[in-house]
This record gives structure tokens, C-alpha cells and sequence, in this order.
């Protein structure tokens, strides 16, 4: 796993680059541990409350620990008329979480999100950002099953 | 008149978007090779003669925009905004992954008629592996030389919808919250790092190589006359050809459904259809026989905006679908101002009370005020847009709101 030291330095020349390196420490530990919150901070001259300001206004950084795979449930209009309620609790009811949990072991984040861009083929579900199309309730046990 | 029209998708999937020479091979770069054979304002001047205008959903006149610039400060910036949020709409994507070197070679494009080097995409942090494929195109067509002295860095949005406002893009793109500025000044004097930039939507970009190549009468001659040029559609919900298209603008909003579009899901009867994204105005059957271009869909208060074709059958609660909108605005509002920030929570809150049986008469009234102040008195799109949906169900479909007040 990179060091976000190192991933920071990387990103510390761009300009205006602090949600550049954000997204570089969510790619390494799936959410941003407070040091290197904190440590972005100095980076790019801002206070740390600074940096907690942009790292939480966004919905795709979270500062809170999440699991080894995110599971995003599309809610926006599109999916939600194509059966994204019962696919969300199909998932709550296979993962024993609700909406903003992660399991106990570590694996699985459930949250929700707006529209991904994917609506040739509703309801949309990403895992770690990959999308997965036309999801049925019933097919939520094969689909996670293939996430080890 | 039911067939589609491509120009900007004209060799989609036969062509590498990430291929220069693939696109030089269908006659890419020509464009730029032109226009940078004219001076500036020449350029800024055939683009505003072609009568190209905003794709993202202001519709604003792109040589317009760009004749705003001034031209003393050496630093200048063309941004292009591929943050595209607006639920059910993914053109943008489409446009990119079919033809990404048309959006380049169009913002060196306008790079060269402001006077600027430095461009900036930024793309919604929804799609990284577009951005990977940006890089790679970028990379390749600096490799093959194609656009010059002309930079292009990709930068990556984190979920937030109210980013596609200009204003708030700048800001996320130097590194701060997505929250709108207060304009004037506008981005075109006062933009990206407090210097003159151009923001233009993926689509208004990647149209500029093909009015170059052909001449702004032959764009200026397509679709409509306020507002010529091929759009690019996505038809979503109860449809049974949910897919994207490209259509000249004068095309009617019925034959995206019947014609292309393949009919309402399994023969059912149409209800209504939103264009333009979760903001856009809902549009009952009676008024299908519209083109669908930005002045004509204004006329029948709805928006073109970017593009998005929601359509719900007859079987359909439009009461559900508005609060599940409402929830949306609710959760997108940044909270800057006062009027969206609570007027969104509001409206929120309203349409739980009517969707879950226990709304009243007074409710109906509190929400048509509380819609006027928020058109009125928001900074900036979004609150201003969040309740057109409301105000045009309330319009259309006012019985599917009475029937289930107490």
C-alpha cells in the first residue's frame, strides 16, 4: 500500500490539487484516514478545517473508514422508477446492513447515491466505481458473491 | 422524418477515441489547421455567425461567450465542463467514448481564438475510466502533434451535482467546495484562478471541429434556426430503446419516443416525459408534436437542457417520482444560500407529507410559494431549477396530487 505521504507529494505541485490527492488516498485505503487529512492540509497551505471542508462537501470522499468494496445504489429518478428500492433492500437484507454501514468484516460499505451516468440500463448499482447493469433483487446474492 | 443524424457520432465504435491518427484518417484536425489560419476575432466571429449555443442547457451563444474575453491578460483558460449530473443523462460520456478527439481539437479550438494554451476537463468523478481515457487521448494527440502549443489536464470531480455551475466547477477545480460564485463578474473576465476563462460543455466543444471543417452556414442550416445543429438525446424509463441518439434540433419530441425511441415499454400508454434532466419541466402527451430545441421547449415551458428524455408510462405516481426529485435537490443543494438551502429541505419535507397521504390543501399552496421564491431569489441554477418539476406537475397533473391529500 502507497504511503500517502508519497501520494500527496505526488499531487502537491498541481495547483488547486488537494481533490486530486483525495481521490489518490481513496484509491489506496478506500476512504481519508485523518492524517493524511491533516497532512494534505499542510500540503497544499490550507487549515485543516479547510481541508475537512472540501474533503466533506463532496459525496464520493468520505473521511469516515469504509469497506474493502463500496457498494453505491443508484436512487436518482431513472432507477428509482426501475426498481431501485427492492434492489436496495435485496442488498440491505443479504449484507445484514443498512444504507451507510459497513459489514463487520470489513468488506462491504452500502451507501446511496445520485445519477452515474449509466442509464441505458437501469437500476444501476457501482462497485468501487465499476457498474453493474440492470440489477434484479434477485440478483444481488451472485453479484456480491463475486467479490472476494 | 424519422431517421438520426450524426455528426459528432458520425464514426462512433469505428474509430479509437483515443487514436489521433484514427480521427485525422476521418478527417480530424482540420478544423483546427483552419481556424488557426484565421485571426482570432475572424474565428470568434464565424463560430457566433454558425449560431452554435450552449449544450449543457443554458443555451447561450458560443462565439457570444467567447467575444467576452479580453484579449490583454496573457494568462486565459478554456475549461470544459463534463461534469455532466443532470439524472439521466450521459451524452457527454457518449461523446467522449465515441469520439474524444473532436472535444480536444475543439478546445484548442477556442484556445486559439481567446489566445489561450491552457485547458482544463474537468469530468464528474463518476466515470474514472473515462478519465483514464481521456489521459491516454490527450497523450496521444500531443505525441502526433495534432494540438500544438495546446495543454489539456484532466481533472476529476467527487460527486456533486452542483458542479456542472460554472462558477462552482472553478472552485472545485482550484481545489475548494463546489459553491457557485456570486456573478457578475462573469467567468469570461473573472474566472479560473481569478483569469479570463471560457467554460463550455463537452458537446458545444466537440461541435466546433465540424463547423470549422464545413463552414458555419452548413451547421447554421441544420435543425432549427434559433438553435441549429444535432443534439445528442439519452432516452431513459418506460421506453423501450433506452439508448442515445443524435438528432437535428428540429426533431419532434414524438418521434424521439415513437420513432427512435421504439414506443412506451410494452405498449403502454404515455403519461409524461421529462426533458433536460431532473430538473426540466415534466411534459404531458398533449404537448408531444414540439421540436426539440431550446426555444421551442422553452415555449411550452419545458427545457432542452441537457438532453435527457425521462419518460414515465400511464401505470406511473408522478406524486413518487416529484418527492424522489425533491429528495435529490434536497441532498444536491450546496447550502451556500438561504432560499435553495431551506426551500429544497422544504420542499423536501412537502412532498413526503403529500406522497405519504398526509398532505393538505395548504401544502399545495405553501409549495407554489415557496417555488416563486425560490425561481426568484436562489444564486444560482439549482434552486432556481429544483422546483420546476413541481410547479409543472402541479400544472399538468394537479388530480395525481389532490387524490392523495387527506
Amino acid at each position: 500500500m502507497a504511503n500517502y505521504m508519497d501520494i500527496i507529494a505526488g499531487c502537491k505541485d498541481k495547483t488547486g490539487g488537494i481533490i486530486e490527492a483525495y481521490h489518490a488516498i481513496q484509491k489506496e485505503y478506500n476512504y481519508i484516514p485523518e492524517e493524511a487529512l491533516k497532512e494534505a492540509a499542510k500540503a497544499f497551505k490550507l487549515s485543516e478545517a479547510q481541508a475537512f471542508g472540501v474533503a466533506t462537501f463532496y459525496s464520493y470522499l468520505s473521511v469516515k473508514k469504509r469497506g474493502k468494496y463500496i457498494i453505491r445504489m443508484c436512487e436518482s429518478a431513472p432507477c428509482h422508477v426501475a426498481g431501485a428500492d427492492e434492489v436496495l433492500k435485496a442488498m440491505e437484507a443479504y449484507l445484514g446492513i443498512k444504507v451507510g454501514e459497513t459489514t463487520p468484516d470489513n468488506k462491504f460499505t452500502l451507501e446511496l447515491t445520485e445519477c452515474v451516468g449509466q442509464c441505458q440500463a437501469t437500476p444501476v448499482v457501482t462497485i468501487n466505481s465499476e457498474p453493474v447493469f440492470n440489477v434484479k433483487p434477485e440478483m444481488v446474492p451472485g453479484i456480491l458473491a463475486g467479490y472476494k | 422524418m424519422t431517421q438520426e443524424y450524426r455528426v459528432l457520432l458520425e464514426h462512433a465504435d469505428k474509430i479509437n477515441p483515443e487514436s489521433a491518427a484514427d480521427y485525422i484518417q476521418v478527417g480530424g484536425y482540420k478544423g483546427l489547421e483552419k481556424a488557426r489560419s484565421m485571426n482570432p476575432k475572424d474565428l470568434t466571429e464565424e463560430v457566433k455567425k454558425s449560431g452554435l449555443r450552449g449544450r449543457g442547457g443554458a443555451g447561450f451563444n458560443a462565439g457570444m461567450k467567447w467575444s467576452f474575453v479580453p484579449q490583454y491578460p496573457e494568462t486565459k483558460y478554456v475549461v470544459c465542463n463534463f461534469d455532466e449530473g443532470e439524472p439521466g443523462t450521459y451524452k457527454d460520456r457518449i461523446i467522449c467514448q465515441k469520439n474524444a478527439q473532436a472535444l480536444l481539437e475543439g478546445m484548442a479550438i477556442c484556445g486559439h481564438a481567446i489566445g489561450s494554451n491552457n485547458g482544463y476537463i474537468y469530468c464528474r468523478g463518476e466515470y474514472p475510466f473515462v478519465v483514464e481515457m481521456l489521459k491516454k487521448a490527450i497523450g496521444n494527440a500531443k505525441e502526433s502533434g495534432a494540438l500544438g502549443e495546446f495543454n489539456i489536464e484532466v481533472r476529476m470531480g467527487a460527486g456533486a451535482y452542483v458542479c456542472g455551475e460554472e462558477t462552482a466547477l472553478i472552485e472545485s477545480i482550484e481545489g475548494h467546495r463546489g459553491e457557485p460564485r456570486f456573478k457578475p463578474p462573469f467567468p469570461g473576465v473573472e474566472g479560473l484562478w481569478r483569469m479570463p476563462t471560457v467554460v463550455n460543455n463537452v458537446e458545444t466543444f466537440a461541435c466546433l471541429p465540424y463547423i470549422m471543417t464545413n463552414g458555419a452556414d452548413w451547421f447554421a442550416g441544420i435543425g432549427a434556426k434559433s438553435y441549429p445543429g444535432t443534439k445528442v438525446l439519452t432516452l431513459t424509463g418506460d421506453i423501450e430503446n433506452p439508448t442515445y441518439f443524435e438528432v437535428p434540433t428540429d426533431y419532434l419530441l414524438r418521434d424521439v419516443i415513437y420513432e427512435l425511441g421504439g414506443g412506451v415499454k410494452g405498449g403502454k400508454k404515455l403519461k409524461a416525459v421529462q426533458v433536460g434532466g431532473t430538473s426540466g419541466a415534466f411534459i404531458p402527451s398533449q404537448n408531444l408534436d414540439t421540436p426539440i430545441d431550446f426555444d421551442s421547449m422553452g415555449a411550452i415551458g419545458a427545457a432542452l437542457g441537457s438532453g435527457a428524455v425521462f419518460v414515465m408510462d400511464e401505470s406511473r405516481d408522478i406524486v413518487d417520482i416529484i418527492n424522489r426529485i425533491a429528495k435529490f435537490f434536497e441532498h444536491e443543494s450546496c447550502g451556500q444560500c438561504t432560499p435553495c438551502r431551506e426551500g429544497t429541505f422544504r420542499c423536501k419535507e412537502i412532498m413526503e407529507r403529500i406522497n405519504t397521504g398526509r398532505g393538505s390543501l395548504k401544502d399545495i399552496e405553501n409549495l407554489k410559494v415557496l417555488a416563486r421564491i425560490m425561481q426568484k431569489a436562489s444564486l444560482c441554477g439549482l434552486g432556481q431549477a429544483a422546483p420546476i418539476p413541481i410547479t409543472s406537475t402541479l400544472e399538468h397533473f394537479e388530480y395525481e396530487y389532490l387524490r392523495k391529500l387527506v
